[in-house]
């Protein structure tokens, strides 16, 4: 399936969701209560069928944080890029999707632990590599007068 | 082939050297210390250590090509209580520092310390704007040789591994209790 058909296949049977075309792959943005629907939904529908989560990667994009998910279809070799955009920088809430890709969990523990966001549903979040003394090394606002020589 | 192959005039850094034989010691001391220092400088025994990509061009030291044991840098040790020189290979970074704090405690003396790439001497590409990294060794443990480099060269490193020796030989009794005192004293 090409670009144009995956993009109006997917805003066919989520409305909620806004597609657009990025320059490698098709992007998905979802609010952080829609996502768990959508990626049940992709997952389980026939046409697209994205039984592979390769890649979810934590963002911080100053004004609000966000979680990206990199899908890939083996049926079909297709791909797409969901983004969820959250606002709340204090307290970062999204759902977890391990329950429907289980690779999810280490990369979700990876992003709660070094970008603060946690996901609800997970079945074990705890800190990665840091321990609980840390604050979140990788957001943009953090600060360590004693270890870090900024620029 | 040995270090005595190498002139003097090919070195670099010669007047620290000079400066470190200045402190003077009588006859047959000397001669007990030149004994103990050809031994100790022509067995130097590094520790398998590294942490990075340095790491790789010490192992290529270490294969046919560039082949360390030349210079009687014979096996890598897989223990600290056989190794007498311990390279710092690679990033070290805090979750790593306490280990390399140990290792080099386990090390039994003499021991010697070469800190090689550019990651080991200051933190390299990751000096500014990290939050995990260790910049430089010399925070954790007393660095004999640095070897700069991103990562250095195995002439490089052969370059360095002959400065210890070279520096090796300039200890006399009395300088080397006054370094095992300094390195008991900081546990």
């Amino acid at each position: 399936m090409d670009k144009v058909h995956l993009a109006d296949l997917i805003s066919g049977f989520a409305p909620y969701a806004k597609v657009s075309q990025g320059k490698q792959f098709t992007e998905v943005s979802v609010d952080p209560e829609q996502l768990h629907k959508l990626a049940i939904e992709l997952k389980n529908n026939k046409d697209t069928a994205f039984d592979f989560l390769s890649c979810l990667t934590g963002m911080d994009w100053k004004t609000e944080l966000g979680v990206i998910y990199h899908l890939r279809s083996t049926v079909y070799n297709h791909d797409i890029v969901v983004k969820v955009r959250i606002s709340d920088r204090e307290n970062p809430h999204v759902s977890s999707v391990c329950d429907i890709w289980p690779g999810a969990e280490f990369h979700e523990r990876e992003a709660w632990d070094l970008m603060g966001i946690r996901f609800d549903g997970h079945p074990d979040l705890r800190r990665l590599f840091l321990d609980s003394t840390w604050g979140f090394p990788l957001r943009k606002d953090y600060k360590d007068d004693i270890n870090i020589v900024s620029k | 082939m040995g270090i005595k192959h190498f002139k003097y005039e090919e070195f670099g850094d010669n007047e620290s050297l000079e400066e470190l034989r200045q402190s003077g010691t009588n006859i047959f001391l000397s001669s007990i210390d030149n004994l103990i220092n050809w031994s100790r400088k022509n067995s130097l025994w590094p520790l398998t250590f590294a942490t990075s990509c340095c790491g790789i061009e010490m192992m290529a030291t270490g294969a046919p090509r560039h082949d360390f044991a030349r210079f009687g840098m014979e096996v890598y040790r897989a223990s600290p209580r056989q190794a007498d020189v311990i390279v710092v290979a690679g990033t070290i970074n805090n979750k790593m520092a306490p280990v390399l704090k140990r290792l080099y405690d386990q090390m039994s003396e003499p021991k010697y310390v070469v800190a090689m790439g550019s990651c080991a001497v200051s933190g390299g590409p990751f000096f500014l704007n990290s939050y995990c990294v260790v910049k430089g060794v010399e925070h954790v443990i007393p660095v004999d040789v640095f070897i700069p480099g991103c990562p250095p060269r195995p002439e490089a490193l052969l370059y360095g591994m002959l400065q210890l020796q070279r520096k090796i030989e300039t200890e006399t009794i009395k300088s080397r209790k006054v370094r095992t005192e300094s390195h008991n004293t900081d546990k």
